[in-house]
């Protein structure tokens, strides 16, 4: 029987080799040293949001797991891999108990930014972007989600304007090959085609690393990234 | 007979502005001002009462004379009238002379209740505390267990990290223990020198219970000093409309004894 479509069979021949090679960096993001210890957060102000928390929440700066393992760190494919389009899905970033969840969000240019309140207060939302257009939007409880894009990839510090000790973080990047480690830091980026790539490991506080990485086939290479703790 | 009647209006006009005026002193609860909570508020209350009775007083009387002369004047023919002895010159210095000594009476009155808060300065052995305005929210700063504030640098301010006031731990020892609250949290019966600045812009501090409204001003430290006497938690709200989140700009003095207060102060230095 012939294939009916040529495009198809065309599509087999060049993705087959990616399919069958596909390999996987994959690793855990530790630090050294003593981080400096969170600081609760105050919401007396707020009691709307106070109330939501049996415990002060503190901040979130720096954020350690078991066995020294260091969590919201953005572990990316810097160089290397195409520069694949947005996905056409949305990522949702979510205002709730007058807190960022979650604390850091990846997103590539051009996807959608979906903001939510899910607050009984009003939020005022504020990227302090630099090499993106810098906007800050007012949210009151109950309207819908704020839809953004960012067209350059950036680091975005992301505020309150009524609640200064919201804090967050818009990574955005120009891949889709990325990671954001959680508990136990680990991180997992999938679906590399063989060749030479540079990952990269951002922390907000801590700053970036990278690392050369050769990814031959079918394979897991594994990366592990250090980084200094800061005292204060 | 129109003359007459606009100065029987003056005359119902003058008495109904009086009912509030009247009530504040005779109605009671309804329209007394909050509980004072401090040991200046009396003062404070006693001066706003004098003012009030003496400003109703002058008022009614000044709308009374004005109907009387409405009615006895009105329906003359343009010249029969006398005029002011010296003319319309004569007339203002009257007036000015008049109302001045009015003014410089309240102000010598006043300036005992006045300047206990704002001339005489705090106690040396007043608990130093100092108090942040900014959009949109009030933070307050104690010494810590070494007793001296840390240096404050504009530049360090790192919000989504706490460092609301620009504290640099890492190069300046005495910011290292240095406390930092929402709330202003206060022992009872002991002075308390609030140090207030603006990050931003115009702020104001303002505990009606305390019988205090402060300013903050951008660009200069100002200071009000008080004792509270009662335990409690009481509203300090923002009265000087400073953008978009002032309706949201609160926080809350709570007032505890001395020994809650060391407790909390403990609980609060890492």
């Amino acid at each position: 029987m012939r294939t009916s479509n040529p495009c198809i069979a065309v599509a087999i021949v060049i993705l087959y080799p990616a399919l069958m090679f596909a390999g996987t960096i994959s690793g855990k993001v530790i630090f050294t040293g003593t981080p400096v210890k969170q600081k609760p957060i105050s919401m007396a102000k707020e009691p709307s949001c106070e109330k939501q928390h049996s415990t002060p929440i503190t901040t979130e700066t720096v954020v350690t797991g078991a066995n020294n393992t260091l969590e919201n760190v953005v572990v990316y494919i810097s160089a290397g891999a195409d520069d694949a389009s947005a996905p056409a899905q949305a990522v949702t970033f979510t205002q709730k108990g007058c807190q960022y969840i979650p604390h850091v969000i990846a997103l590539h240019t051009g996807q959608e930014l979906h903001v939510v309140n899910g607050d009984q207060t009003s939020h005022n939302i504020h990227p302090m972007a630099k090499t993106n257009p810098e906007w800050n939007k007012s949210q009151p409880p109950g309207s819908p989600p704020i839809v953004q894009k960012f067209d350059n990839p950036e680091f975005i510090s992301v505020k309150c304007q009524i609640h200064p000790w919201m804090h967050g973080w818009f990574a955005v990047l120009k891949t889709n090959h990325y990671s954001i480690t959680g508990d136990g830091g680990a991180f997992t980026l999938p679906n590399l085609p063989p060749g030479k790539y540079t990952v990269t490991a951002w922390h907000e506080d801590y700053g970036t690393q990278t690392q050369d990485v050769t990814v031959t086939g079918n394979e897991t290479k594994s990366v592990d990234f250090s980084f200094k703790a800061k005292a204060y | 007979m129109g003359g007459k009647i606009f100065a029987v209006l003056i005359v119902i006009i003058a008495l109904a502005s009086a009912v509030p005026i009247i009530s504040h002193t005779f109605l009671g609860a309804s329209v007394t001002p909050p509980e004072d909570i401090s040991t200046h508020g009396k003062a404070i209350d006693e001066q706003l009462s004098v003012t009030m009775k003496e400003a109703g007083i002058s008022f009614l009387a000044a709308q009374l004379v004005l109907g009387l002369f409405v009615w006895q004047f009105a329906n003359r023919k343009a010249g029969a009238t006398k005029k002011f002895p010296g003319g319309a010159t004569a007339m203002v210095i009257v007036a000015f002379l008049f109302v001045g000594a009015e003014v410089l009476a309240l102000g010598l009155v006043g300036s005992k209740a006045w300047g206990m808060v704002y001339f005489k300065p705090a106690a040396s052995d007043a608990l130093q505390v100092q108090a942040q305005a900014g959009q949109f929210a009030f933070y307050f700063r104690y010494p810590g267990p070494d007793g001296k504030f840390g240096q404050i640098h504009p530049d360090k301010i790192d919000e989504g990290n706490s460092n609301f006031f620009g504290l640099d731990p890492e190069n300046d020892i005495p910011a290292r223990d240095d406390i930092t609250s929402g709330e202003l949290v206060v022992p009872m019966n002991k002075e308390i020198n609030l140090m207030m600045h603006a990050k931003d812009v115009g702020h104001s501090f303002y505990v009606r219970e305390l019988r205090i409204q402060q300013d903050f001003v951008p660009g200069l430290d100002l200071a009000v000093h008080f004792t509270a006497t009662k335990v409690g938690k009481y509203e300090i709200v923002c009265t000087q409309l400073c953008g978009l989140g002032h309706y949201n700009m609160k926080s809350y003095l709570t007032v505890m004894s001395q020994e809650d207060f060391d407790k909390w102060l403990k609980s609060q230095s890492n």
